[in-house]
């Protein structure tokens, strides 16, 4: 496997004179994983894209992307691009409190480990076990009390959003956090600063990076959290992944399998884009925090 | 260095052995914040997990108390064969969260090593590719996916394949958590040292490298089985099932809606107990220092 | 009165250290330290790790509170003062320079945080930077620098806000030898144009005895000698102030009527008052030398040559007594004729020598190898 690779690649300088051994260029050492990401990853979102641009014959097509000019599929993406980033906004604002809160703290402590733990586990359940849980604590027999926005859009949805984003924000952004040096805090209050100045000047620039490239994943992973909204079964038709699963499975909303990909293609796009964007701040970031 | 640092990097760092202290209105100041933001923020966690825990006690009658739920959910029999589901869903994603650990393990930790070493201009294509399935929605996945598992059922049908998928699931976390180790330490001269005295590649990786990245792999292998744990979408719509879809479909065939959130609780605690865990076993066994 | 960069006049200030404690749990870190700097002089915390010398400049600067004691600036006591209104500079051991900003903008930070004028800002700081030779660098950023020129950097940020105090912590430590030897130099030259009280910690004896118009020998929390470097060199208070501050023989010898005689040699003492006993006397190896080439059968001074270390103008070379190894140091010249195995016979000059109870030397010496 990786391993047999990387020892057949000896990329060594060959032997002073004679036994010249056939070197192989080092990027081979790295195939096994791009053939990995390349079926499992690439492949699959190679055939959405694909099939999008096709038509229910199977003949290339670019007739799907008239449906973006249906005013509904647009209405679709655009509740789903505002969701989104009220949604990461808030996550990324109140989850770098918390991870500051965290990061000042014991670094071998139980706070730290604790709140660590309990990020990986929310981060990931973005799904049917928050929905039920906030139909518990809010809903309409709610324990805490009867919020009847709990499933209105956008804010009842962003507070369960708020739910993964923050811990996701943490886990992304402590690294960053961790990152400042102590010396800087402590140069700048030895040259007069007070708290607000030196985070005004060196703290906030040097995290910016960071921050908003964390805030550009939530705006991501947001976008692509679909089992939440599974969940509530179709009683929140704005965001664009339930419309692609009841377009899956032909419930209410588009019949035709080519266009479901075709929304699915637009999603990709737009996560195309907040990648790149985020894969350029975090050049800056790295080179300071690191 | 402690074992659960986020995604990976080493945590703040005292200069070694001496402690370093802070000015006592700077930490007043800051353990109030620090205390304050915990507070508010545990009780946010915390209060929809008491709002489920309440609704699984629920009983007959709107504000009786019963544990019929929880009852229901351990004993919970298919007619058909006398196991339990829930158990088997629950060995079942537990041994896919250990193969798709390792796999993962074996997939990247060579790999990065590697790009490291000689072919440092492929470390920001990896990067990339190892943080888009963040964003790419399980959805579009799963669309392209199920050509592959066509194919993948032909072999076999155990839901255990599903870790070809799940160690791309985990590769934007278990990515940053490694990178981070890998930061830390100073791979090439480790391993140009280790060559020197005659290590193989695998020696180099095994011997040398692995043995000081322990933390990073460590929240690597944490937060992978987060994912594992936690994953829904993918196998729900491949028509697997695992623990979170095994308590899904318990929760829709059982009458008893405390059920639903009892189940939901449970996945929730099991994971984060068994997370919390995870981060001690990392524990630096050397003193202070 | 001295000067500053750029010409203005300005009065040094003279600091004291009152009784000053400091434990972090169970670790005393410092213990009840008394410490006064004179104006505008150039004092050097020297000792081990763990010593309390980096806690003593912490303490200084604010960044961390003493338990008890207290602290004087130009007369004013500052103990209950905030770190960053203390007017100090300081010079971190490494990593203290802000990545995005560039060199200029480093130095001027300080003078931006007092609101000073843009134009009136950017002249200081190009000052500061031509003092430290780095004005052709001002629009880098500091990953582009080298480790000595970014100290060089922190030392303009420092001294550009005009502080009362300088303080330097281990800045040199980071560093190639050699930067470490020029940038030192270059450190106490720009102190004395500048005439600012300075304290500056680090392990380095060298660098110690080098730079500093005192010298501060620190052990577990407390002062052992503060002194000139000569003193501290040649007259030292304590057997630990021997032992660190530059290599000693450790002979046993016998102190008779205020002189101590060590294998036959009677040497003069560094305390006359010491009472008549066995003693273990620390000598200096430069303090051993040759008598002659042609070594007699036997004697207490006649030995083998078992190694010879060269340092440049002097070399340094191992003799076997046969009961005891010493070390003698020798011009260049000299040692070349004494190859490993030859015979020799040596003699010790007549320069004061410190002694000690045997025991107490033995028990705080294996302290020291362990």
């Amino acid at each position: 496997m990786a391993a047999a690779a990387t020892t057949k690649t000896g990329a060594r300088p060959a032997r002073a004179g004679r036994r010249r051994r056939l070197t192989a260029p080092a990027w081979i050492g790295a195939v096994p994983f791009f053939a990995y990401v390349a079926v499992f990853l690439l492949w699959p979102t190679g055939i959405v894209v694909v099939d999008a641009l096709k038509n229910p014959n199977g003949a290339w097509a670019f007739s799907n992307f008239t449906e973006l000019a249906n005013p509904q599929v647009r209405g679709y993406f655009i509740g789903s691009f505002k969701l989104c980033l009220i949604s990461s906004l808030s996550g990324a604002v109140l989850g770098a409190i918390l991870a500051y809160a965290v990061a000042s703290g014991d670094p071998d402590g139980i706070i730290r480990r604790l709140y660590i733990s309990v990020s990986g586990v929310l981060a990931q359940f973005g799904g049917v076990t928050l929905a039920f849980a906030f139909l518990a604590l809010i809903g309409p027999v709610g324990v805490l009390f009867h919020a009847s926005w709990y499933f209105d859009f956008p804010w009842g949805i962003a507070l369960i959003y708020a739910y993964f984003q923050i811990p996701l924000m943490v886990l992304v952004f402590l690294p960053a956090i961790d990152g400042l040096k102590v010396q800087w805090r402590e140069a700048s209050e030895n040259l007069g600063a007070s708290a607000w100045q030196y985070w005004r000047y060196v703290g906030a620039p040097l995290l910016a990076p960071a921050f908003f490239g964390a805030m550009l994943l939530l705006f991501a992973v947001a976008l692509s959290a679909f089992a939440t909204i599974q969940a509530w079964e179709n009683q929140i038709p704005y965001v664009v992944p339930q419309q692609i699963s009841t377009a899956l499975s032909s419930e209410v909303g588009l019949s035709n399998v080519n266009e479901a990909d075709l929304l699915a293609l637009g999603m990709v796009i737009m996560v195309a884009i907040v990648m790149t964007a985020y894969a350029l701040l975090q050049r800056r970031a790295a080179r300071w925090l690191r | 260095m402690a074992a659960v640092t986020s995604l990976g990097e080493t945590p703040l760092t005292a200069p070694a052995g001496r402690p370093r202290g802070m000015q006592a209105g700077r930490r007043r100041r800051l353990n109030i914040f620090r205390y304050t933001v915990f507070t508010v923020f545990g009780l946010f966690f915390l209060l929809p997990l008491l709002a489920l825990a309440r609704f699984s006690l629920e009983g007959a009658t709107l504000g009786t108390w019963s544990v019929t739920a929880w009852k229901q959910i351990a004993s919970y029999q298919n007619q058909n064969t006398g196991i339990p589901p829930l158990i088997s869903a629950i060995e079942i994603t537990l041994e896919l969260a250990v193969i798709t650990c390792a796999v993962m393990l074996v997939l990247l930790v060579p790999t990065m090593v590697w790009v490291r070493l000689r072919v440092r201009w492929l470390s920001r294509t990896v990067e990339f590719l190892c943080l888009l399935p963040l964003a790419i929605p399980a959805i579009s996945l799963v669309v392209g996916l199920g050509e592959i598992y066509n194919r993948i059922q032909r072999i076999s049908l155990s839901a255990l394949m599903l870790f070809w998928v799940y160690v791309i699931l985990a590769l934007p976390y278990a990515y940053r958590a490694l990178a981070a180790g890998l930061t830390a330490i100073d791979v090439t001269t480790l391993s140009e040292a280790a060559r020197s005295l005659g290590a193989s590649w695998f020696s180099v990786l095994v011997r040398v490298i692995v043995p000081n990245m322990r933390a990073a792999i460590l929240n690597a292998l944490i937060l992978t089985a987060g994912v594992v744990l936690g994953e829904f979408t993918i196998a729900y719509l491949l028509l697997y099932t695992n623990l979170q879809v095994e308590l899904y479909s318990i929760s829709r065939n059982t009458p008893n809606a405390g059920v639903l959130f009892a189940t939901s609780l449970a996945a929730l605690l099991l994971t984060g107990v068994l997370l919390l865990i995870m981060s001690y076993a990392g524990r630096p066994r050397r003193g202070r220092g | 009165m001295t000067r500053t960069a750029d010409g203005a006049a300005r009065t040094a200030v003279e600091v004291r250290l009152e009784g000053l404690s400091r434990h972090y749990g169970p670790v005393v870190a410092l213990d009840r330290l008394d410490l006064t700097l004179l104006p505008g002089e150039l004092v050097v915390l020297l000792g081990p790790s763990g010593c309390g010398k980096t806690t003593t400049l912490r303490l200084l600067a604010g960044l961390e509170d003493a338990d008890t004691g207290q602290i004087f600036v130009g007369g004013r006591d500052i103990t209950r003062v905030p770190a960053n209104k203390r007017d100090m500079g300081m010079v971190f051991q490494a990593y203290s320079l802000f990545p995005h900003m560039t060199v200029r903008q480093n130095v001027a930070f300080g003078l931006r945080l007092r609101r000073i004028a843009a134009a009136q800002r950017d002249k200081r700081a190009m000052d500061m930077l031509e003092l430290v030779d780095l004005s052709t660098q001002a629009d880098r950023y500091p990953h582009q620098l080298s480790g000595g020129q970014q100290q060089r950097v922190a030392l303009a940020r420092a001294l550009a806000i005009e502080p009362q105090v300088l303080l330097l912590d281990e800045p040199l430590s980071a560093l190639d030898a050699k930067v470490r030897a020029q940038l030192r130099d270059q450190i106490r030259r720009i102190q004395l144009e500048v005439g600012i009280t300075t304290l500056f910690v680090t392990h380095d004896q060298e660098e110690a005895l080098a730079i500093a118009d005192r010298v501060g020998v620190m052990r577990e929390g407390s002062l052992e000698q503060l002194a000139p470097p000569t003193e501290v060199y040649s007259r030292p208070a304590t057997p630990f102030v021997a032992q660190f501050v530059g290599l000693s023989n450790r002979l046993p010898g016998e102190v008779r009527g205020g002189q101590v005689i060590v294998r036959g040699c009677t040497l003069p003492l560094v305390d006359a008052d010491t009472p008549d006993g066995q003693v273990v006397a620390l000598v200096r190896p430069e303090a051993v030398t040759l008598a002659s080439h042609d070594a007699p059968e036997s004697g207490p001074l006649v030995g083998t040559v078992i190694a010879v270390t060269f340092l440049g103008a002097t070399s340094r070379i191992t003799v076997d007594l046969g009961d005891a190894t010493i070390l003698a140091q020798l011009p260049t010249a000299d040692a070349t004729t004494l190859p490993a195995g030859s015979r020799v016979a040596l003699t010790m000059r007549p320069d004061p020598v410190l002694v000690s109870a045997g025991s107490e030397l033995a028990a705080r010496a294996a302290d020291e190898e362990a």
